[in-house]
């Protein structure tokens, strides 16, 4: 496909080359529905063959079926430049320096005529520009480690973020931002929670809901959250720093392994599950909300162990589900398999065998639920004690999402299933916890009279 | 104060012409379906009531074109908090941005494609959907979802035709509560509900024809029937320059005869800041050469009586004093009716820094008493004023005043050069109000989360067998059938309008009869209170086929419904069939009562009980022919003629 055609397939094609004009020529066209005046467009690949798309001079856009063009005239042309105001990011000796790595995702996007979608994009003068408030809290630099859609995030994404983190770590960065694409932020968070031990610095994870091309995007102030969090915290963990609720007001910090992305597409997604967010951030203030994270330090001895294991699976239990999902991860060779059971952690019956079969294939096989909140506990039924026979491991709170990345992690450093065992059931970074609190669990129930006195105004 | 153009009820079509008055309108109105545009709440369900509040704020973002627009970094600048007023059977999470959008509602793009062939609009083939902003916070994504359905149309006006732009199918925005400092407040019930944009071309050559042009644009549409109606749902705006001057938007007109007004006062406004900025080139002063300052005059004030500034003061506010060199004269310089320059600095003073508290400046044009001839020397030394220049005061917090400062400068400044591109505001008494900087196309880009839509052939064919004839064909068509002439538009522009057709040529009743039926009669038991909407589609054809056989059911209907409205008649259609009309015609009735008085009244001298015994007697002999109601009162007629006399 030629450049000059961006995204235009035939038949739509061959009319703009008959007719001498391409992508930014300034044209009338002549139709059976009358004349339309403007420049065409590129033609998004997901969008019919069809139609020529052209924005017209009040600055709409409107497609033009082919099968009704008699003529197109050009009449001059313009390519649009597309550019966010870039200025350089200030630097102030007397504040502190932070790195921004992108990931991809849409925290600093533009749109992309192509496909209609918005595109990452980002570079300090970008940031800047669009969100000058940063300059106030640091002196930032960007490094763009990923182009990629959440969705597309993997292991390979994950090891080479934490080996960046390392370097920056023992370069003296003062902090980390990390942009993401939200959809498994939580993941990535939990990940790098476990490849990256001991950090001295803040390590933040900032997404946003609402793409930045959008006036009501709350990319900017999660940005601004994120590195006033970076720069100013004490808070030397990985979190995740994402609305509070869905007015602009504040952002939650969450423990990047009890955090998890709870609506499609609220910008107050993202909960801690279980147990209470690390902190509050404001433009002006961080405060904390507990007091046992780990605390900034200014040595640099951070632990890097990225060893993962991509052989390993969540398997979502459904009532029938047949034992033939098991046996074809066991089949295919998978080492370990997290099961999200229903209520406290239970699968049905005819899925025993297959079990057995994991155990004597000698595959770690673990247990969260899918209630997300609340611990597996497979004593009070016999199910679960029957599962447990079969090799099964209760793997206490620990979120689905969280127990998969971290076998992965775990059985990436080791064969011996003991091993295995000791690393997922011991806590490193808060992904299990000795104790649920009172108002660990929170779901509020819209309808009730407290509950909507409480939505009736904004609590400032 | 000099009156700059003759008054309003004076100008005629060549001082308008003269001026070069070009005028065009943007139509927004409201469709009639029953769930928003794009998403699933009801549509048309207002409520003064809300069950939460959320906060938001707008930052100005790159258009597809790649710059910023002018009026997004003037929103920006305002750094307004915006709260919307939420009800949960209203509003969705579509509305307050927390959930992408569904697929657009097939009911009003059919609605706003009908209207598009009523209006002889040329139809896109495939729609998009685009996202225009409006960092207002009017909507709370920042932007609104709006899309064109056609362009280029045409509605026939006089002897000529008026030029359509553009029809644009959009989600409706929320009504403003209050706007006070930082703190603007929305409520979201409007939000989200569809509406068509028609714009026209600036074609109209008095404010009068622009005011007819409105009228018959919004009797068009709600010909259809498909269109809302009551207030709000139709709102104008105006787009209106002269020569030499920039074309202005002025929004929210919600009654059409106060169109010809608005129009008058801002073409006075265009022709005065014209003069204006001529008289500042007589004194040199331009653009290039345009000289302002600025300084911190709070403590020379602290003492003074004058009230706004004592409370200002009170407030720990700081006051500045802004002078404009050469500018004499000019603060005081008439714009609009009653009003002066002046306040077009105190407008943009209000809208960007949230001085909302009034007055927000004091000149030193005034007339009235303000603050004291010795403290007015004191300010006027601290600036190097000379007796040439204007003094402008502004007070608010140290954040505001930075910006209100600035922009008295901006718009001191824009005198020199001409008309700024402003939106306004219009005022109920005709005048007109800042509002903000006039957007261009720079704020529209495509949205992201809906696919383009395809208008097929088919689909356009299926619609247009729907489409109503156009309002000028009905008009032409009504006056041949002989309607009363002032029911013609009003007929020919409502959504009965088929039915009306529909009665006379399926039933063959007289067009006056209907009309009356339709529109006379059903207005006045309307006003009375009484419920109309009982008359569906259905009563009135159960009435008019039977009167179509019985015409003598047109005399009598009016009560028989009125009756049936009233609650009074349960089973009209037993009513109506069971219905006998009169056999004996008036003009026999007068000689049976003659004959009945000649031949069998006894000597009474009482007339109620003479009309007592013949009324009787005429009944025996009518009973089933006349209604009683008839004959009493030809009775009483013929008897009070008579003088009571027995002839």
């Amino acid at each position: 496909m030629s450049d000059a055609n961006k995204g235009y397939r035939e038949p739509a094609l061959s009319v703009l080359k008959e007719n001498g004009v391409q992508v930014w020529s300034d044209v009338e066209i002549q139709t059976t529905r009358g004349s339309f005046t403007g420049i065409i467009l590129p033609r998004s690949e997901t969008a019919d063959a069809h139609h020529v798309v052209i924005k017209l001079r009040n600055g709409y856009n409107v497609g033009i079926a082919v099968n009704t063009i008699q003529e197109i005239k050009e009449i001059g042309r313009k390519e649009a430049h597309y550019k966010i105001p870039e200025q350089d990011f200030p630097y102030d000796p007397g504040k502190p320096n932070i790195k921004l790595l992108g990931t991809g995702g849409t925290i600093a996007s533009r749109l992309d005529y192509r496909t209609g979608a918005v595109i990452p994009a980002f570079s300090p003068g970008e940031l800047y520009g669009s969100v000058p408030e940063l300059a106030d809290y640091c002196n930032l630099k960007t490094e763009k480690l990923y182009g990629v859609f959440s969705e597309n995030m993997g292991p390979e994404q994950w090891i080479g973020t934490a080996k960046v983190i390392g370097e920056e770590i023992k370069n003296g960065i003062h902090g980390i931002v990390i942009g993401h694409g939200t959809d498994t932020m939580h993941h990535t968070a939990a990940i790098l929670s476990f490849m990256v031990q001991n950090s001295p610095v803040p390590i933040v994870m900032v997404g946003s809901q609402r793409s930045s091309d959008r006036p009501s995007s709350d990319a900017a102030l999660n940005l601004i959250h994120s590195v006033k969090t970076a720069a100013e915290s004490d808070i030397a963990e990985v979190t995740v720093c994402m609305f509070g609720p869905t007015s602009d007001q504040y952002a939650l910090l969450h423990r990047g392994t009890r955090v998890r992305k709870m609506h499609s597409s609220y910008r107050s997604t993202f909960r801690t599950i279980g147990d209470i967010p690390i902190a509050m951030v404001n433009k002006e203030k961080i405060t904390p909300l507990r007091s046992d994270y780990k605390r900034r330090r200014s040595d640099r001895e951070v632990i890097i162990n990225n060893a993962f294991e991509e052989k390993v699976s969540i398997v979502y239990y459904y009532p029938n589900m047949q034992p033939d999902i098991i046996d074809s991860l066991i089949d295919n060779g998978y080492r370990g398999i997290v099961i999200a059971g229903t209520g406290l952690g239970h699968v049905n019956k005819p899925l025993y065998p297959t079990l057995k079969r994991a155990q004597d294939k000698g595959i770690a096989v673990y247990m969260t639920v899918q209630t997300l909140w609340g611990y597996v506990q497979m004593y009070v039924y016999e199910t679960g004690r029957e599962m447990m026979q079969l090799g099964v491991i209760p793997t206490a709170n620990m979120l689905p999402e969280v127990a998969y990345v971290k076998l992965g992690w775990a059985l990436g450093q080791t064969d011996d299933l003991k091993k295995v065992k000791e690393i997922m059931l011991t806590p490193i970074a808060g992904e299990i916890t000795e104790r649920e609190p009172y108002n660990g669990y929170l779901i509020y129930q819209g309808g009730i009279p407290e509950v909507e006195d409480f939505l009736r105004t904004i609590k400032r | 104060m000099p009156l700059l153009l003759k008054p309003f009820k004076e100008m005629t079509e060549t001082d308008y012409a003269e001026l070069g008055l070009k005028v065009g309108l943007e139509i927004h109105q409201q469709l009639l379906t029953e769930k928003k545009l794009f998403c699933h709440c009801p549509a048309g369900h207002y409520s003064e009531e809300y069950d939460a509040e959320i906060l938001r704020h707008m930052r100005p973002t790159l258009s597809e074109l790649g710059e910023y627009d002018g009026t997004a970094l003037m929103e920006f600048k305002t750094r307004k908090e915006i709260i919307y007023q939420i009800k949960n059977e209203t509003v969705c999470t579509y509305e307050i941005d927390d959930t992408p959008p569904f697929m657009i509602n097939r009911q009003a793009l059919d609605i706003a494609l009908e209207i598009a062939m009523l209006m002889n609009y040329k139809l896109v083939s495939e729609i998009h959907i685009a996202r225009k902003q409006y960092l207002d916070g009017s909507i709370p994504t920042g932007f609104q979802r709006t899309t064109i359905v056609g362009i280029d149309g045409w509605i026939p006006y006089k002897d000529r035709k008026i030029g359509l732009i553009q029809l644009g199918l959009e989600e409706d925005s929320c009504r403003e509560v209050s706007d006070v400092g930082h703190t603007r407040i929305y409520r979201t019930d409007r939000l989200g509900m569809p509406l068509i944009e028609t714009v026209t071309q600036p074609e109209m050559h008095t404010p009068q024809e622009v005011a007819d042009v409105a009228n018959l644009l919004r009797w068009l549409v709600r010909s259809t029937g498909k269109v809302r109606t009551g207030i709000g749902a139709a709102r104008q705006d105006v787009n209106v320059s002269i020569n030499g001057g920039t074309r202005i938007e002025i929004k929210g007109v919600h009654r059409i005869p106060i169109i010809p007004l608005l129009i008058y006062n801002e073409v006075l406004r265009q022709y005065s800041l014209l003069k204006i900025r001529d008289e500042l080139h007589s004194r040199g002063i331009t653009a290039e050469t345009f000289q302002a300052e600025s300084a911190n005059v709070t403590n020379l004030l602290t003492n003074t009586s004058w009230d706004p500034i004592r409370q200002a003061i009170k407030r720990n506010e700081e006051v500045h004093c802004v002078k404009l060199k050469g500018f004499l004269g000019i603060l005081s310089h008439p714009t609009q009716t009653g009003k002066v320059f002046s306040k077009e600095i105190s407008d943009r003073v209000r809208v960007i820094a949230c001085l909302t508290r009034l007055p927000n400046i004091l000149t030193s044009e005034t007339t009235e008493e303000t603050i004291d001839g010795f403290t007015s020397i004191k300010i006027r030394k601290t600036v190097n004023a000379t007796s040439r220049d204007a003094l402008i005061l502004v007070w608010g917090n140290k954040e505001d005043i930075k910006t209100a400062v600035q922009e008295i400068i901006i718009r001191a400044k824009e005198a020199a050069i001409g008309i700024p591109s402003e939106t306004r505001q219009a005022l109920a008494d005709g005048t007109n109000g800042f509002e903000r900087i006039l957007p261009g196309a720079d704020r529209m880009y495509p949205d992201t989360d809906l696919p383009p839509l395809e208008i097929t052939e088919s689909h356009i064919n299926r619609l247009r067998e729907n489409v109503p004839p156009p309002l000028w064909e009905r008009e032409k068509k009504y006056r041949k059938l002989g309607v009363p002439e002032h029911l013609i538009i009003p007929i020919a522009s409502s959504p009965r309008a088929i039915l009306f057709e529909t009665i006379i040529d399926k039933y063959k009743i007289s067009p006056k009869w209907t009309a009356r039926y339709l529109f006379e009669t059903s207005k006045a038991w309307q006003r009375a209170g009484l419920p109309i909407e009982k008359l569906t589609g259905e009563v009135w054809e159960l009435f008019f086929s039977h009167a179509a056989k019985q015409p003598a059911l047109l005399e009598k209907g009016e009560e028989l419904l009125e009756e049936f409205l009233q609650g009074k008649i349960f089973d009209l259609a037993q009513e109506i069939e069971q219905f006998i009309p009169p056999k004996i015609k008036e003009s026999e009735l007068s000689s049976i009562i003659n004959s009945i008085i000649k031949n069998e009244l006894p000597n009474i001298a009482v007339l109620e009980k003479k009309h007592r015994f013949v009324m009787g007697k005429v009944m025996e002999k009518c009973r089933g022919q006349l209604p009683a109601k008839t004959v009493n009162q030809f009775l009483w007629n013929l008897l009070r003629a008579n003088g009571g006399k027995n002839e």
